[in-house]
């Protein structure tokens, strides 16, 4: 009797077919993975059936696939799970997206993740010779780095990375976590240098649209997107990068029309992003134009909302979320503070400053 | 055609080691793994890795924990080696980046591992491993000029005329065509063959592909019988739980509730050395005091939460993904499981095989610095100290010798060798998994932590059927691109021979002593086996055996108690 069905997307560019869809009957207990799932269909029906895998403990990363239209490690994703996830079908592996496929379940990480993580320049850049024992820094700044350090490079955030599949030359959400790796190593000499060089890429750390992809399917709660956001208030706080694709002066002028308003009123938020009275601003708005013509067609913006923005009810709590925000703007990661901030003995963890751009 | 002064063939933390140190001496370099590097077993070591770095501490406090741990067997002038050059390998990998725990004081902190005399274990939380692979693949990554070929298997290596070590026949899954790669030394840097028990906390890519490919060209193997039974793994599908957890205070229960340590190393307790608490628990567990599900309890939640999540996040996850237990509240239910091969291709301090141009570094190598019994967070010191040797002299060697190329005869066998078994007809043979299934199952149940005569024997038995019968194992795949099937066979292959060296071992034996416990043979005995056994393949195809010292410098034999 098969307890599941696993239906994969095969593709073997060598046979010249399309890819298709085939179904394997499993027969295992719903605690047992996608991937004994799998091996068990290679082992017993076809042995040709193509996947990487290796430690099947989360670990060494090689088995990302899309379960279910998402990514996810298949070692680390129990079939119980896949299957109310897939409700009344079987339970669909396919292979990750954003990267070519090699062949069914195997993408060329190669061509897309590991390039990335070339550009960001991942060795550490310390400053002069290293000292004759080991570099005295703070105990917290090598647990904060851990977090990063915790990426084992499976490909998941790349693959379900909304802006990627936009702009596939963003430098992505793992490749710019790993980034933050050396910007919060405080051994690192170069990181006002690495900030400059990811604020001014076009593709770079504004490039990011908080779609919260990133951190819902990395199987190591390395949280790719905050990692990015760490990157901006570094470039944006600590070293006032101010760079040429407006990513701060954007940054500055959402938080602050929320501050004031409770909630985007994007018509101010252009003309502060980019500022009326600068050239580009001007070329922005009117290039911004067709887009508000057909809101206006669409009924999505009226007359009275152009002109008219008014402040939320209850505005003063959207403040005292500014307020604790700031009060408590320590950098809090899942080495510190556990699943949702449960170790912390009062508050619940607030500590992350929210992130309010787009 | 492919050429380097130094080819390393695996990229965990002592073929990463090795590449860059050989670099580091101006060889050529080429790196070929099955795997892309940082997808390495290396990853999976969580705990820890030791150095007497302590002003309080010392090397010799560290050299004699490791050759009481081995039981004695530990060739006591590589081990002396070992922990001399440890604080200065943790200094390099502190300063190339690696993430260290560091103490309030900001400079570099401990924690606690089994049968050490000192706290000297190094850590980032419980990822060390991959933290210092990940940190080296930086470095890989830095120096381009370190030829890296991702994903390329190894079938075999090659001699030249005169019985030099000349290169290796490597296939690239990614379009399944075959090269023959020349260099002047080759360094096996492939890891360990856990993968021929099953369960192990061994990764699917521990087939033991080096340990096989050196003895099938007249390198020894050594000390294969010593296998490690890791105290603490998940029952059933055999995930490693740190022995950090212990480290930082956990406890070990049976059924009853005892804290049964108390028997078996009353001093040492739940740090007593691997072996020790192994065979504890599976004597708990073999006399009816363990829980129904043939195992015992770790009891994390008495290590304060906030420590939990900063020093054991990864156990968190292991606990609630793979146990459905969340650690910081409940006991978690272990066993002892097949873990760490002590044995391997027998090597000199340098890394040298007896097969001139052909080394070895890593779990592969037996140097021996683990001998019966390897202490925690000693294994990714053995490697990097070890890969880094091997690198370096893989490149002095390079600089004396001229490559006397290979025959491209050989390339040619071995593409119609890998052909005929892409193309044969599966008729009735089984299939590797079934071959592979078999033997993992029989290996566990009579080469593990308790062995006797009459199961070695029947293990034996077994082993030589299933080689028997692999040589018609079929398979489904008949592509070139990663064509995982044939890789699976030939792996398959190198296990075999891994297993029938460690059941020989093992049977030869007739004595306890580290991992090795013969039920029918319960002591230790100094006088007649306090040697090692090296394995090496005749011309007639069988193994055979023969005997070298152990090396003793300034720690003579004693009692070993906890």
């Amino acid at each position: 009797m098969s307890d599941y069905t696993l239906k994969i997307r095969r593709h073997n560019p060598e046979q010249g077919d399309a890819p298709y869809w085939a179904e394997y009957p499993v027969d295992l207990e719903g605690h047992r993975s996608v991937l004994d799932g799998i091996l068990q269909a290679r082992d017993r029906i076809d042995g040709s059936i193509g996947i990487r895998c290796s430690c099947q403990a989360a670990i060494c990363g090689s088995c990302g696939v899309r379960v279910n239209g998402r990514a996810r490690l298949a070692c680390n994703t129990k079939l119980s799970e896949a299957a109310e996830a897939a409700e009344e079908g079987p339970i669909t592996v396919e292979p990750m997206g954003n990267m070519p496929v090699l062949k069914d379940l195997i993408v060329n990480m190669d061509a897309v993740h590991w390039k990335k993580v070339q550009r960001i320049v991942p060795w550490l850049l310390p400053a002069g010779p290293p000292p004759e024992r080991e570099y005295v820094v703070p105990a917290e700044s090598m647990i904060d780095v851990t977090q990063a350090m915790a990426c084992i490079h499976c490909g998941a955030c790349v693959s379900d990375c909304l802006s990627m599949e936009v702009d596939p030359l963003f430098i992505g959400p793992a490749a710019l976590a790993k980034a933050y790796r050396f910007v919060g190593d405080p051994r690192d000499a170069q990181d006002e240098e690495r900030l400059r060089d990811l604020a001014e890429d076009p593709h770079g750390i504004y490039d990011c649209t908080h779609c919260f992809n990133c951190i819902e399917v990395c199987p190591k709660g390395v949280a790719p997107m905050d990692q990015i956001m760490r990157l901006r208030r570094r470039a944006t706080r600590d070293f006032e990068i101010s760079d040429q694709n407006n990513g701060r002066r954007h940054e500055h002028a959402f938080t602050s029309i929320i501050r004031k308003k409770g909630t985007l009123d994007e018509r101010k938020l252009l003309q502060d992003s980019f500022g009326p009275l600068r050239p580009q601003g001007a070329v922005e708005l009117i290039r911004a134009l067709p887009t508000g013509l057909r809101g206006f067609a669409r009924g999505k913006i009226t007359p009275k909302t152009a002109l008219l923005h008014e402040k939320l009810p209850g505005i003063e709590n959207v403040r005292r979320i500014y307020d604790h925000a700031e009060e408590h703007h320590e950098e809090l990661n899942l080495y510190i503070v556990g699943e949702g901030g449960e170790a912390e003995e009062k508050e619940p963890a607030m500590g992350e400053t929210p992130e309010v751009t787009t | 055609m492919p050429e380097h002064d130094v080819l390393v063939i695996g990229a965990g933390l002592a073929g990463q080691r090795a590449a860059l140190s050989a670099a580091r001496e101006g060889a050529s370099v080429g790196i070929i793994s099955k795997v892309h590097p940082v997808r390495s077993h290396s990853n999976a070591a969580q705990g820890g890795i030791n150095a007497a770095l302590n002003p309080e501490d010392s090397w010799e406090s560290h050299a004699y924990d490791t050759v009481k741990g081995s039981d004695f067997l530990g060739d006591q002038d590589a081990i002396e080696i070992m922990c001399r050059e440890a604080p200065d390998e943790l200094l390099e990998l502190e300063h190339m980046g690696v993430t260290f725990h560091r103490n309030p004081e900001g400079l570099l902190g401990t924690r606690a591992f089994g049968g050490a005399s000192a706290a000297r274990t190094y850590y980032v939380a419980d990822i060390t491993g991959q933290a210092i692979l990940h940190v080296l693949y930086e470095q890989l990554m830095k120096h381009s000029e370190v030829r890296r070929y991702e994903e390329w298997f190894t079938t075999g290596l090659v001699l030249d005329e005169s019985g030099h070590c000349a290169g290796a026949i490597t296939r690239d899954l990614r379009d399944g065509s075959m090269e023959l790669f020349k260099a002047k030394s080759v360094i096996l840097a492939t890891g360990g063959n856990g993968q021929c028990f099953k369960p192990t906390t061994n990764a699917l890519i521990c087939t033991g592909d080096g340990i096989s490919m050196a003895y099938r060209i007249g390198a020894p193997l050594m000390d294969m019988e010593m296998v490690q039974y890791h105290p603490t793994t998940l029952a059933g599908n055999g995930l490693l739980i740190t022995e950090g957890a212990r480290g930082e205070g956990a406890h070990l229960y049976n059924a009853l509730g005892e804290r049964f340590m108390e028997k078996y190393a009353p001093n040492k307790m739940e740090l007593a050395s691997r072996d020790v608490v192994s065979r504890a628990e599976q004597t708990e567990i073999n006399e009816g005091r363990g829980f129904p599900d043939g195992t015992v309890a770790l009891d994390i939640t008495v290590v304060p939460r906030k420590r939990v999540h900063e020093a054991l996040r990864e156990i968190v996850n292991v606990g609630r993904d793979f146990a459905g237990v969340d650690i910081t509240k409940e006991p978690i239910h272990i066993k002892p499981g097949n873990h760490y091969a002590m044995g391997g291709i027998k090597t000199d301090v340098d890394g040298q095989t007896e097969v001139p141009g052909l080394y070895a570094a890593g779990e592969c190598a037996c140097v021996s610095v683990h001998g019966g019994n390897r202490l925690g967070a000693n294994s990714l010191l053995d490697t990097l100290v070890f890969g880094r040797r091997a690198g370096a002299h893989a490149a002095a060697r390079a600089r004396e010798v001229v490559l006397n190329p290979p025959s491209d005869a050989l390339l040619a066998d071995e593409e119609q060798r890998i052909s005929e078994l892409i193309g044969r007809d599966r008729g009735s043979a089984r299939r590797v998994s079934e071959l592979k299934q078999e033997l993992g199952e029989t290996m566990d149940r009579h080469c593990a932590v308790f062995r006797d005569a009459e199961g070695l024997n029947a293990a034996l038995e077994t082993v030589h059927r299933l080689k028997d019968e692999y040589q018609g194992v079929a398979i489904d795949d008949r592509g070139s691109i990663f064509n995982q099937d044939v890789l699976a066979a030939i792996e398959l292959g190198y296990m075999l021979d891994c297993a029938e060296a460690t059941v020989i071992g093992a049977i030869h034996r007739t004595e306890s002593r580290g991992a090795q416990f013969r039920t029918d043979f319960p002591e230790r005995n100094d006088e007649e086996w306090l040697k090692h056994i090296n394995l090496t393949l005749g011309g007639d195809g069988e193994p055979h055996i023969s005997y070298s010292p152990v090396t003793i410098t300034q720690w003579q034999p004693e009692e070993r108690k906890y």
